[in-house]
């Protein structure tokens, strides 16, 4: 791997830092408090092509590699984590699945919506009885002459509340367990769905999340993703994908909250010193900025295995997720406790910091699972 | 329309601690990060606006450090067709009007309707460069310019002045405006042009293409500190009514009321 | 240690009320930010607030060890309603109970014991967190008035308090020397109610900022003598790290409870959640921190009705337990998996709620500098 970035790495990450500062940052207070869906800055996120990263520029995107994913994913969620997370799903749970085992068709139809924004994707994977185990599943698919006939309830669904493109999983033949899965892409229209209720969060509250409900809903043929049986594969291989995504989030959430523990212990003054003067809290803040420095190599890593076409990178993908999340709980804690009361209260960053950094040991497959992945590899 | 616009890579300075470093004549810049300086943001969107408008090309070009050329791919992507990188390490003691005669020298070659500089480097903000520029290639300029509406042939400017005053000025072509913050909003590259930008060359001029004879330094820096701290502290006590009645006899002191 | 019959008889009171009144309020108070008027009221009824404090005052004249009993097991339940109570029936009953004389107490302790009044404990100021000696609130004797001048932030209960209780200097350059204690009743002229805090957890207790502006109180609120203000104070702090302590282990005993039900009533590709040995691991390294806080904290509260040094256990006691409440309450949420982050279910209530005691009455990096002091000597 190469430690340095290239010129155009160097240049996204100058740039899409600047825009999140500038753009992103000051809306993310607010959007935490209304849990408002942020529009206007996914339509800006947009313009610079950050909702298709890594798509083709012949579908609309920006043609960047997955390293540059996981640094534009992160200094995005160093201003704002909704939208991060926002951000993320539109790349790598909704378009890169199309990206990859769609039809050309497909391709051509969906791609340019996702990456120019005038649709924002979804993923609907997990349900109220399927979380980590993804098989337990229960939405079906029936196919009807022309059209498959979907039924089922997906639940904490990012983005749901807003989205337009759906890439969803459901079985075609439950007999077959997981070999019977398939994934399709619903549009928004689709007769037959709608949305069920919102969830209220404890972080990452600006992300539209919402039960989705599948009544007899229709689709056309031409929208199963890949083929008939195929689902579970395309799931697993997606999900590698977005881990490498939200151990980035991780990243820029941890350094955002290390920024601010910085500035706040210059600054805050107990016993006639600056606490930066005390071993204790120089004690935390050299092991926050360790921690976040291993986070972000092993997630840049990730990253780099997949731009090196590696056919398996589940290890490193569950690696980078879980070691960057597992860092990120405990440096926002820590950066909590550098504020000492005034971390408590909402007035502080360091606050919502705290709560956006909980969810990334949960989604996209618990930190529980990702030692599963990473020991079934180790031991295969 | 052919545009020039000159750039500078500035230390970002506003909230970093500043320390001097061993010579005494510069600040310590290993942790500072580094953008392009403000008013050449601005100056460079202006130029994309107008060439988005009129059409021809942008050249960019900076006197700097190996670094400088980030900044100059930034520009690039941002808009600019060329871009030339002079290398600062060939000269040494640099000033506003030597950094301007080494511009002047590179650029009377090109072609160009218009150059654009900011109006000042927040750096060592001697709001010269432009100004040295324009009277070295003997053309027209204008300086802080906040607005400019222009034909192939003359352009309309606005001056920001002190005191909330405007100056309209009519100027010939070719000119030369240093420009102002605020007067466009600056872009944000996207992500496709910042992939091209990458790719694409940086004419780098050294010392040898600069014409030599006589580069003239009017300035030296001498030294470089900070001020020692003087303020004073005064501890008003009592009740609020008490302290408040001091603090407006010292306001009355002082002259402030 | 084993609980004495009568303690164990208590705990039962005290788990049932919990139980049956507390927890159902819990998640109203911290979705709605309300006080908990009606439960403060039913606390007293129960006689909860003078748990340490003799019968002739109103107390119910137990011991310490039944007051951290008590302090746990509503915070097991409820978090909001466990500070409020700890900040009354600690914070501001101690100083009294403890520096106040007889005319004092009759005053002030007797109501507040019997849970007639509401108390509070005005320590923190903008400039003085964990250096308590920091103090600015000025305080000017002028014939038999006290004058104060100031502001008290992050006060528990600060906006509902009847008696409050804080400190004062003569003269910051005194530092702790120049401190004293006083009481201030609500409605006093001059004592006003400044910002409340929006916080990430506690919702339901309120916390806010208290100010002094030429506030007169009579010379006979001073508690114990001029200048003893900040060994008052400490003193109380001592004790009240056991409260703190006892908050931070009822949150994690809190979460946890859900945590375990949770496992062994939700299966996972068709194997019930606790057969998996990961979580079996999980459970048992909880189960038995959270058990290690719990013996540091009743053996603070032993030392403490024996009349013993407890600085260094009960400063143990408080580190310990919020720190392990933190692993506690972020591991129960993760055991409920996407479920655990939903206001639907209560963990993601605790590990807010519980984030707190690292925090408050001496953060844990102060506690270590305590317990490293004692452990050397020095
Ligand atoms: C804010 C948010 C956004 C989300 N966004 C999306 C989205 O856009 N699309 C989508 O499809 N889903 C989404 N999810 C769902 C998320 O991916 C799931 O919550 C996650 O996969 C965990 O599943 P679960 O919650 O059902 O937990 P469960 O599977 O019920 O797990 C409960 C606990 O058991 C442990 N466990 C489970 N199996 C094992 C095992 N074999 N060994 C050891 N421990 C085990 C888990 O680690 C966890 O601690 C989102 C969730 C949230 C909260
Ligand atoms: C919900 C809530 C309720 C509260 N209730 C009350 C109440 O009822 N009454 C009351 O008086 N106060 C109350 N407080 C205030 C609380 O006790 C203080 O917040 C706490 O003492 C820490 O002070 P601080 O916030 O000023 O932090 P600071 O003292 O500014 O500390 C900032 C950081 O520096 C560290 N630090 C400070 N000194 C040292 C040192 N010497 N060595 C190493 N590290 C150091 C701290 O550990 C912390 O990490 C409450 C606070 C909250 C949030």
């Amino acid at each position: 791997m190469n430690f340095e970035l290239t010129n155009d790495q160097k240049m996204l990450q100058t740039e899409v830092r600047k825009f999140a500062e500038n753009e992103l940052a000051p809306l993310a207070p607010e959007i935490d408090v209304s849990g408002e869906f942020p529009k206007e800055s996914i339509k800006k996120c947009a313009e610079l092509g950050l909702l298709g990263i890594f798509v083709p520029e012949k579908y609309g995107g920006s043609e960047f590699d997955y390293v540059s994913l996981a640094i534009a994913i992160e200094e995005i969620s160093r201003a704002c984590a909704s939208t991060g997370i926002i951000v993320a799903v539109n790349n790598s749970l909704c378009a890169y699945p199309i990206m990859q085992f769609g039809t050309e068709e497909q391709k051509q139809k969906y791609l340019p919506l996702l990456c120019s924004g005038e649709k924002i994707g979804a993923i609907g994977i997990t349900e109220p009885n399927a979380g980590s185990d993804v098989a337990a599943m229960e939405t079906t698919a029936v196919l009807e002459g022309d059209h498959y006939i979907l039924n089922g309830t997906k639940r904490f669904i990012t983005n749901a509340g807003e989205a337009g493109i759906f890439v969803v999983f459901a079985y075609t033949d439950k007999e077959l367990k997981h070999k019977g899965m398939s994934a399709f892409i619903v549009d928004r229209e689709s007769p037959g769905f709608s949305l069920g209720n919102h969830e209220d969060l404890m972080g990452i509250r600006a992300t539209a999340n919402c039960e989705l409900i599948y009544e007899d809903c229709k689709i056309p043929k031409e929208n199963l993703l890949g083929e008939e049986g195929q689902g579970f594969y395309i799931c697993m291989n997606t999900l590698d994908v977005s881990r490498i995504d939200i151990g980035a989030q991780a990243v820029g959430i941890s350094q955002s909250a290390l920024d601010e523990a910085v500035k706040y212990s210059k600054e805050r003054v107990a016993f006639g010193r600056p606490i930066c003067k005390f071993e204790m809290i120089q004690n935390m803040l050299a092991e926050m900025a360790t921690q976040i420095h291993a986070a972000r190599l092993i997630v840049y890593y990730a990253g780099w295995c997949k731009d090196k076409g590696m056919k398996r990178f589940s290890k490193e993908a569950a690696m980078a997720k879980y070691y960057a999340a597992n860092i990120s709980v405990d440096v926002t804690r820590k950066a909590v406790q550098i504020f000492g009361g005034y971390g408590y209260s909402k007035d502080y960053t360091v606050e919502r910091l705290y709560r956006d950094a909980k969810i990334l040991e949960l989604y996209e497959g618990t930190s529980e699972i990702q030692k599963v992945v990473i020991a079934g590899e180790l031991v295969k | 329309m052919d545009i020039i616009v000159c750039i500078k890579r500035v230390p970002q300075t506003a909230e970093a601690d500043v320390t001097i470093d061993s010579s005494g004549k510069d600040i310590e810049k290993d942790r500072l990060s580094f953008d392009m300086n403000e008013s050449d943001s601005y100056a460079l969107e202006e130029a994309v606006l107008l060439k988005e408008k009129f059409g021809g090309t942008i050249t960019v070009i900076s006197l700097g450090y190996k670094d400088t050329e980030d900044t100059l791919r930034i520009a690039l992507a941002k808009g600019a067709d060329n871009a030339i990188r002079i290398k600062a390490e060939d000269f040494e003691l640099l000033d506003g009007f030597k950094t301007a005669q080494i511009l002047k020298s590179s650029i009377s070659d090109l072609n160009y309707d218009l150059i654009f500089t900011g109006c000042i480097a927040t750096d060592d903000a001697y709001s010269q460069v432009g100004v040295a520029l324009a009277e070295l290639l003997n053309i027209p300029h204008a300086s802080l310019v906040i607005n400019i509406d222009t034909s192939e042939e003359r352009a309309h400017v606005h001056r920001e002045l002190e005191g909330g005053l405007m100056e309209h000025l009519d100027i010939s072509l070719p000119a030369l405006c240093t420009i102002q913050t605020g007067i466009n909003e600056p872009r944000y590259a996207s992500l496709i042009a910042i992939r091209r930008a990458a790719k694409k060359e940086i004419k780098i001029i050294g010392q040898e293409e600069i014409e030599k004879e006589n580069l003239l330094v009017n300035t030296q820096i001498e030294e470089l500190f900070i001020p020692p701290k003087t303020k004073e502290v005064e501890i008003l006590t009592g009740t609020p009514g008490e302290s408040a009645g001091k603090l407006a006899a010292i306001f009355k002191e002082k002259g402030l009321c | 240690m084993i609980l004495s019959e009568k303690h164990l008889k208590f705990r039962e009171k005290v788990r049932e009320f919990a139980d049956n009144v507390v927890a159902p309020r819990a998640k109203d108070l911290d979705l709605n930010s309300e006080f908990p008027y009606d439960l403060v009221k039913k606390m007293g009824e129960m006689e909860l607030y003078g748990l340490f404090v003799p019968k002739k005052y109103g107390g119910a004249g137990l011991d310490t060890l039944s007051y951290a009993i008590a302090v746990e097991e509503i915070s097991r339940a409820c978090g909001s309603t466990g500070i409020f109570f700890a900040a009354h029936s600690s914070l501001a009953v101690t100083p009294i109970y403890q520096a106040g004389n007889e005319s004092q107490k009759q005053k002030w302790l007797i109501p507040l014991a019997k849970g007639e009044k509401i108390g509070s404990f005005g320590l923190t100021e903008p400039n003085s967190g964990s250096d308590a000696s920091a103090t600015e609130t000025i305080v000017k004797l002028v014939e038999d008035e006290y004058i104060i001048n100031g502001i008290k932030c992050f006060i528990t209960s600060g906006h509902v308090a009847d008696i409050i209780v804080f400190t004062a200097t003569k003269d910051p350059s005194l530092h702790y020397h120049g401190i004293s204690a006083f009481v201030v009743e609500k409605g006093t002229p001059g004592f006003i109610h400044g910002k409340k805090e929006d916080k990430m957890g506690l919702r339901g207790s309120i916390t806010s900022e208290l100010i002094f502006e030429d506030c007169k109180i009579p010379k006979e609120n001073l508690l114990g003598n001029e200048g003893d203000g900040f060994k008052i104070f400490m003193q109380t702090l001592d004790s009240g790290r056991i409260s703190i302590g006892a908050l931070a282990l009822g949150i994690a005993q809190g979460a946890f409870d859900y945590a375990v039900k949770f496992v062994k009533s939700n299966t996972i590709s068709g194997k019930p959640l606790y057969k998996h040995q990961s979580i079996q691991s999980t459970i048992a390294e909880i189960g038995t921190e959270i058990e290690a806080a719990r013996l540091l904290i009743y053996q603070a509260a032993e030392l403490k009705d024996a009349g013993k040094p407890l600085t260094k256990v009960a400063a143990m006691g408080k580190y310990y337990a919020s720190l392990i409440g933190m692993k506690a309450t972020n591991t129960a949420i993760e055991l409920h998996g996407m479920l655990g982050l939903t206001n639907k279910y209560p963990v993601e209530r605790f590990i807010r709620d519980e984030k707190l005691m690292e925090i408050g009455e001496g953060t844990s990096e102060i506690q270590k500098i305590v317990i490293a002091r004692q452990i050397l000597g020095k």
